[in-house]
């Protein structure tokens, strides 16, 4: 629908049957200091009571106010193209590394996918991970360039997008916001314009909880969650909340919660799933992984089956890191015997 | 040249936005120049130097900051020309919320961050309103869900508006906004262009250097508030 779809509604219907349909527009109005007007009457015809002066300081007169609402909701309706993506697959075609040496590659990645980078530090993994951002068409200093669904993206999609293509994840990130968890939630569901806000802050809310190790309420402050509190909160929400099709997690190995629930959960979304990581557990349990060496992808290695029994072994030892960690947790002796018997079990 | 202006609170980041920007631009060292309007100090022609950007620093000191960007953007214009520059940014602070250097058909963009709170798009006015490109930085530091909420916030206010989300510190995002500084317009001139916005009314006795209080005192253009009984 266009600005001038929205036209008859906005000129024909009162205040308060407009704002029953599209709650959005009470915010409109306060963003305009016009919280006060007579809901009662149609949005023109209530105008006439309001100073023009007012009108002014916001840069607007009393016709091009109702043109902006119009648009306004444009901007917000469903269909709008600053929509979300739909995407069936990303496609990295292989530009070339520090040394100007070929990548030599094409990979595609469908949506369920989790694909691991691992790299030193500083050799251009958060490089690749914007080209795929800015859907790099060899003009980024890689080369590299990057098909949407099989298809060069067009330029409209790649700068004029109202959706971000990825959602970042990162053991640095935090809440700021002084709102409690449901609050907190509740606020995110709003601006995703989702119809059943209570359903989804209660799913958002239990899932987070089971990625957790020590529960929270709906009621605790986001900022007084505890890192792996806050990071759970974060993941889930994500999964479950975000627009983005692509997440990109970065080193989420030390948060404190179930890791193999967190990606299982965030991919089970359909999503593409990006993370860099030094976990084995992670990396193995990938379906693929990118080599990154000096600027460059030096290969993508498809985990094998003979990597995925190393896997058993690996969340075994895992296991018992965890467990120690909740001995000290309740304040237990770390015998000696007691890993042995762990190892043993 | 091509003339882009930069606006947004202080310590939004938009040192380093434009900075990253301009490397990110790949021209030749001295084509990208830098005029920055500051109201009392500035450090910022520091590291504009380091990074070798020609820079003019102008303080507006006791006059409107608005009305100071207007009366000397010709001359920094003349003067970008002089240097050779292919490209001149500006580059201001939204001192009192009222204000927004930007000019009809010149690319306008507005800098703010994710950490000044999730209210603050509805606060800041007509300098996010009238933006062609709202730049949201630190998003590195911040849930995914608060940069959601805060890119709605900025929509809200400013529904036409491209948001580019940009990391002040490795440069991530600046590829999207050097594309749309490219494809700035080019100018010779600003004689007789419009303001986006009009300026803060002004002229009072305060404006001329009055600081006595009282109704004796006050001349000129006045508003006065209503209070309940």
């Amino acid at each position: 629908m266009s600005a001038y779809g929205f036209s008859d509604e906005v000129t024909g219907m009162t205040l308060k049957a407009l704002i029953e349909k599209y709650p959005l527009v009470s915010d409109y109005l306060a963003n305009h200091r016009l919280n006060e007007i007579d809901l009662s009457k149609a949005f023109s015809d209530a105008l006439l009571d309001v100073d023009p002066d007012m009108l002014e300081e916001f840069g607007l007169d009393s016709e091009s106010i109702v043109l902006n609402l119009c648009t306004f909701l444009d901007s917000f309706s469903p269909d709008s193209k600053s929509g979300a993506f739909v995407i069936s697959s990303i496609t990295i075609i292989g530009g070339q590394n520090k040394s100007g040496e070929a990548e030599n590659l094409s990979l595609t990645i469908k949506p369920g996918e989790i694909i691991s980078i691992v790299g030193p530090t500083g050799s251009g993994k958060s490089r690749l991970l914007e080209d795929i951002e800015c859907m790099a068409q060899e003009d980024t200093p890689t080369k590299r360039k990057i098909l949407i669904n099989g298809n060069v993206p067009d330029e409209s999609q790649r700068f004029d997008t109202g959706v971000k293509l990825v959602a970042q994840l990162s053991q640095t990130m935090n809440f700021v916001m002084d709102l409690t968890v449901r609050e907190f939630l509740e606020m995110h569901a709003k601006s995703r314009l989702v119809t059943d806000v209570d359903g989804v802050v209660k799913k958002c809310f239990e899932c987070a909880n089971s990625l957790a190790g020590e529960k929270f309420t709906p009621d605790t402050k986001v900022t007084q969650l505890s890192g792996g509190q806050s990071r759970a909160l974060m993941i889930a929400d994500t999964a479950l909340m975000s627009a983005s099709p692509v997440i990109l997690i970065d080193e989420i190995e030390n948060a404190g919660i179930d890791r193999r629930e967190a990606i299982k959960l965030l991919s089970g979304n359909e999503k593409v799933i990006l993370m860099s990581t030094h976990d084995p557990l992670l990396a193995l349990f990938a379906d693929k992984r990118i080599v990154i060496r000096n600027g460059g992808i030096a290969k993508v290695i498809v985990t094998t089956d003979d990597e995925r029994k190393n896997l058993i072994q690996i969340e075994k030892l895992d296991n018992i890191l965890l467990s120690l960690r909740n001995s000290l947790r309740h304040g237990d002796i770390i015998s000696s015997g007691m890993i042995d018997s762990m190892i043993n079990r | 040249m091509k003339l882009v202006t930069v606006a947004g609170p202080p310590s939004s980041g938009k040192t380093s936005v434009i900075i990253k920007t301009i490397s990110a631009l790949g021209l030749p060292e001295g084509k990208v120049g830098v005029v920055k309007f500051d109201s009392l100090t500035s450090f910022d022609h520091i590291r504009y130097g380091e990074n070798k950007i020609p820079v003019q620093t102008g303080f507006a000191g006791k006059i409107c900051p608005d009305h100071f960007f207007v009366s000397n953007i010709e001359d920094a214009v003349s003067w970008g020309k002089r240097k050779g520059l292919s490209l001149m940014i500006t580059e201001s602070a939204g001192l009192c919320n009222r204000c927004s250097p930007y000019i009809k058909g010149i690319l306008s963009v507005c800098v703010i961050d994710n950490l000044s709170g999730v209210n603050t798009p509805r606060k800041i006015g007509p300098m996010l309103k009238y933006a062609d490109i709202v730049v949201v930085t630190k998003g590195d530091i911040v849930s995914q869900a608060e940069r959601e909420v805060f890119a709605f916030n900025i929509k809200e206010v400013n529904s036409q508006a491209k948001i580019i989300f940009i990391n002040g510190i490795t440069g991530q995002g600046t590829f999207i906004l050097a594309k749309h500084f490219g494809e700035a317009t080019d100018i010779n001139t600003l004689k007789d262009r419009t303001l986006r916005f009009t300026m803060p009314a002004a002229i009072c006795s305060y404006c001329t250097g009055e600081t006595r209080i009282g109704d004796y005192y006050q001349m000129g253009m006045l508003k006065r508030m209503e209070f309940d009984e």
